[in-house]
């Protein structure tokens, strides 16, 4: 199936869940904080979040801001 | 000694001065500066992870200065939805109840929207949050966002990243004079000099970004700006003589010699 992914489009297996997606995209999961479709994904929910088809993954960490 | 600590929330800290970790040029020299400037309290941003680049996490870092705690800003929120959901991803990131919300749809003048602001402060101070709100320099919305229950209210000085100094600094005085909540001055400042004002006028702090990082040696700038609150808080604790219309002499006006 076909996600979009920090606004890159991205193949993965079908019923794969947003925590093995962050493994294996490089994401380490205890860094980032997820949205799928705009909504946030609390980290304890992350194993039982099954992704579908066209869903929008956003993984974000800090930088550097005033 | 006797402490002049301020409370943020339930939180006590000593220094007033907060930093940004913006504009440095590079992540070393912005460490040093935070840690010189003694600030406990330092703003980061949110954004997208990028595995190209994974050292950029700034959390690792920051987390090893002793005593300092992040406040993540909602810098990107173009409404109140925006801010609402960077807020709650910041949480998650580092557990920190401070949150400085910011929400400047403009890129040309950054200057904040004062309705998704007020709306943002609403919904998220429900959910928690120590909310510290960047705003324009308004008497009536620094009280609608004190009595919908934020820690503190952070009024610009000027522009963000402009250099402008304390252009507000009337309306500063009119948001000290009616505030029940620490007011913080920020965006605008350049010089220490104008931070010290900014303490003298009464406000509980300064939050200085760009003026630090921008400068030839941000390091000593830091210390500069330190240096600059302790001196602004003491003189505002002492009391500033009042201005006056015509001369007072400090000498004896007596002749003694003859003409």
């Amino acid at each position: 199936m076909r996600l979009i992914v920090n606004g890159e489009p991205c193949e993965m297996a079908a019923e794969t869940t947003l925590d093995t997606l962050l493994r294996a995209l490089n994401m380490p999961p205890e860094r980032v904080a997820t949205l799928v479709n705009d909504h946030v994904v609390r980290k304890e929910s992350r194993l039982a979040t099954s992704l579908k088809e066209g869903d929008r993954v956003e993984a974000f960490t800090f930088a550097c801001g005033g | 000694m006797k402490t002049d600590n301020w409370t943020l929330g339930n939180r006590s800290f000593s220094s007033r001065l907060l930093v940004g970790t913006g504009k440095f040029s590079d992540n070393a020299t912005m460490l040093r500066a935070v840690e010189a400037s003694g600030a406990e309290l330092a703003t980061v941003a949110l954004r997208r992870f990028n595995r190209e680049r994974p050292d950029e996490d700034l959390a690792g870092p920051l987390s090893r200065l002793p005593g300092l705690v992040l406040m993540p800003n909602t810098s990107g929120a173009r409404d109140a939805d925006d801010a609402v959901r960077l807020a709650m991803l910041a949480r998650e990131l580092c557990g920190s109840p401070f949150i400085k919300l910011e929400i400047h749809p403009n890129p040309h003048h950054l200057m904040p929207d004062p309705i998704e602001t007020y709306e943002a402060a609403r919904v998220l101070v429900k959910e928690g949050f120590h909310v510290m709100p960047y705003m324009g320099a308004d008497p009536a919305l620094a009280k609608r966002l004190e009595d919908v229950g934020c820690v503190s209210v952070m009024p610009l000085g000027a522009a963000i990243g402009s250099g402008q100094g304390l252009r507000t600094r009337e309306l500063l005085k009119l948001i000290v004079r009616d505030s029940g909540v620490p007011v913080i001055v920020d965006a605008g400042i350049r010089a220490p000099s104008e931070a010290a004002a900014a303490l003298e006028m009464g406000c509980a702090a300064v939050l200085v970004n760009s003026a630090i990082a921008a400068a030839d040696d941000p390091v000593v700038m830091a210390e500069s700006f330190a240096k600059a609150v302790v001196a602004g808080r003491a003189a505002w604790q002492a009391g500033l003589m009042p201005v006056s219309d015509s001369a007072s002499p400090t000498s004896p006006l007596t002749a003694f010699l003859p003409a």
